[in-house]
């Protein structure tokens, strides 16, 4: 079974997805900083494939990305990474990037290799839905890919029913109308859109991302939905960590508990 | 046949690869634009800023000398004396009404060089509109008086300082802050790229370039095609309004010409279509200039104008068909085609058009050819390069 349908069947509530991007801060953090996002009590790992123009994202994950080219990491040697991840990564592993590197490897061989190392998902912003219906849910499909799409604050209802209709895992709800990044506070506004979409009753769960940082904005965020996704805040703990397992740990369990 | 299908390609180009974040807001454009833009009121307004504002129709004038030269009958289209100097002009005045009809408050865009900014911020006084102009920080350094011409006319110019901080990273940060700011602000974006609708509402308000020279090749040949239709392509739309109703008219030969930079396979490009392979950027699948792992590769060009890594869907269409033929000029061939355009016709040319000019040096034709040359826009702003290349 796939393990973010098995995830999501074991739990609803308070989940809490990790996004990192692959190669930074160092090329071979990857695996040790999967390895301790999981030791610290996340649900989902979301590894960033890095990419030179990645137009949905704010400083923060642009810098890390443009680090990550420069240490030399790509899909194949991500791949290379991940070759034996599920001997020591038990969770749930998203890949989230942009398109044109998956066009370039070819669509069908990463599915491929997703299959192979034990990848469950995915999230390409700039996939519009219809173009993964026409062009790559089969593939997606035949290789147990869990394809995520996100929705805003400005996306229909009419819209947000046909993605749901069309999604097998979970629908990534963007915070606010913006690109990724660390914000302090959760607005009256975003909180009555996270109560719109609540009372949609959609058939998948609902994690919200972009601009979660803290124990704070997180329990907010999860108790609305299904739980959240931490990108940007996380970044920057790469940046500044001595020792990286304990800074991961400490953080990760900081927004947890309390 | 060149036409666009409903959802946005031209053939196995184009379409609208954008986050979810950015459907609204391409959704919203897409359906209003063709009604708005073909509705009488609009129409109306556009010709008259056209007429009276830009100083369009923009001369077609017989080039005797060049043609003497060059042994063909060669006509120049005159973009370079439209208002703010360029075409690009035409452009943004279609989309400023279509924003201001949008009920849109606040204007975006990006530049390369600095002539797209100055036609969006001309507009934006001209309409009162407020204006913010993203531009990559190295090009900022480089088009110095086009920074401040843009500052004159009100507009805000802030610097993309991620990646390598020329035109592609401005459009990055520009589609950044339309996802910032989705509701009160319209994009003008500067090229036939983009997302659909991007591409083809573009290239419909460039189109007048070709509509006029029909109408005045024929009031002068007696006919309404020439034989070639020349032009620069960065993106490609003074490439695209100079070839619009050129494209179903096979007798026509529509040249396209790119950037080579310092040699085509010299690391320092920009010739796409020799270099590029299928990609996704800004929006578009097109002809992408990238490294095998797909991470978009920074082109070069002497001429900031030119130096994008992709081209517009449209263009890697006629590419793919071999309706277009595309060709490439060196740095160096370009800056010797604008000073002899300059000594045989007293015209200093854009850098950018100046490759178009270089292109006769690589094209065959017979002596009694028609040629039409689109003079996209004048050398003012390339006064620096011209001088620091200095072989004149
Ligand atoms: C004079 C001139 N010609 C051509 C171009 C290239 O743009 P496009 O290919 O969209 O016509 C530019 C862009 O700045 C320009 O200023």
């Amino acid at each position: 079974m796939n393990r973010i349908d098995e995830l999501f069947k074991k739990k609803s509530e308070n989940i809490l997805s990790i996004y990192f991007t692959a190669g930074f801060p160092s090329l071979e953090d990857t695996l040790p900083i999967m390895k301790a996002i999981e030791a610290a009590g996340a649900d989902i790992i979301e590894v960033g494939v890095p990419y030179s123009d990645p137009i949905a994202d704010g400083p923060t994950i642009q810098e890390s990305n443009l680090v990550a080219l420069n240490n030399g990491m790509s899909l194949r040697k991500l791949f290379d990474q991940l070759a034996d991840m599920r001997k020591e990564v038990n969770l749930p592993v998203i890949l989230m990037g942009y398109l044109n590197p998956v066009v370039q490897f070819g669509v069908e061989k990463f599915c491929q290799k997703c299959q192979e190392v034990g990848v469950d998902g995915l999230i390409l912003p700039d996939l519009p839905m219809s173009q993964y219906l026409t062009e790559y849910k089969e593939i997606f499909d035949r290789y147990e890919l869990r394809n995520t799409f996100l929705i805003s604050p400005q996306t229909s209802e009419k819209r947000i029913r046909e993605i749901d209709s069309h999604t097998d895992g979970f629908i990534y709800m963007v915070s606010s109308a913006s690109i990724t990044g660390a914000k302090a506070a959760l607005s009256a506004e975003q909180l009555a859109y996270f109560e719109r979409v609540r009372l949609m009753g959609l058939k998948n769960p609902r994690l919200i991302g972009f601009g979660i940082s803290d124990n704070a904005t997180f329990k907010t965020a999860a108790s609305y939905s299904h739980g959240a996704i931490i990108g940007s805040a996380f970044i920057n703990v790469l940046k500044s960590a001595e020792d990286q397992e304990k800074a991961v740990i400490e953080y990760i369990q900081g927004v947890i508990n309390n | 046949m060149i036409r666009i299908d409903e959802n946005g390609f031209y053939g196995k180009f184009g379409g609208a690869f954008i986050p979810e974040m950015l459907y609204p807001n391409i959704e919203e454009l897409r359906e209003n634009y063709l009604p708005i833009i073909n509705s009488e009121e609009f129409q109306v307004e556009f010709r008259h800023l056209l007429k009276d504002y830009v100083g369009r129709p923009t001369p077609l004038f017989l080039a005797e000398r060049l043609s003497e030269k060059y042994k063909a009958k060669i006509y120049l289209k005159r973009e370079d004396l439209c208002h703010t100097g360029a075409h690009k002009v035409n452009n943004t005045v279609g989309q400023i009404i279509l924003a201001k009809k949008l009920g849109k408050k606040r204007i975006i865009a990006e530049t390369g060089a600095g002539q797209h900014g100055v036609a969006t911020a001309t507009v934006c006084a001209l309409m009162g509109m407020d204006c913010t102009v993203y531009m990559g920080a190295v090009d900022m350094e480089r088009q110095k008086p086009n920074v401040e011409r843009m500052r004159i006319l009100g507009a805000k110019v802030v610097p993309a300082t991620s990646g390598s901080q020329t035109l592609k990273d401005a459009t990055n940060e520009a589609m950044r802050q339309w996802i910032n700011n989705p509701v009160d602000t319209h994009y003008i974006i500067g090229s036939v790229v983009g997302p659909h609708p991007y591409p083809e509402m573009v290239a419909k308000f460039q189109s007048v370039i070709s509509e006029e020279i029909k109408a005045q090749l024929l009031e002068k040949e007696g006919r309404e095609n020439p034989d070639m239709v020349i032009a620069c392509v960065g993106g490609g739309s003074n490439a695209a309004g100079a070839f619009y109703h050129y494209y179903n008219e096979p007798s026509v030969r529509l040249i396209a010409v790119e950037a080579a930079g310092l040699g085509i396979f010299s690391g320092k490009s920009a010739a796409t279509t020799s270099l590029g392979k299928l990609g996704i950027l800004h929006g578009s699948r097109t002809l992408l200039m990238q490294t095998e792992d797909g991470q978009v590769v920074e082109p070069h060009s002497i001429s900031a104008g030119l130096d994008y890594p992709g081209i517009g869907p449209v263009h890697a269409h006629l590419f793919d068909t071999g309706r277009g033929e595309f060709v490439a000029v060196e740095d160096e061939d370009a800056m010797v085609a604008g000073i002899e355009l300059s000594r045989l016709e007293g015209i200093i040319p854009a850098i950018e058009s100046a490759h178009a000019f270089s292109a006769l040096n690589q094209l065959s034709y017979n002596p009694s050819d028609i040629i039409v040359i689109n003079l996209s826009g004048r050398g003012d702003k390339d006064l620096e390069t011209y001088i620091k290349w200095g072989n004149y």
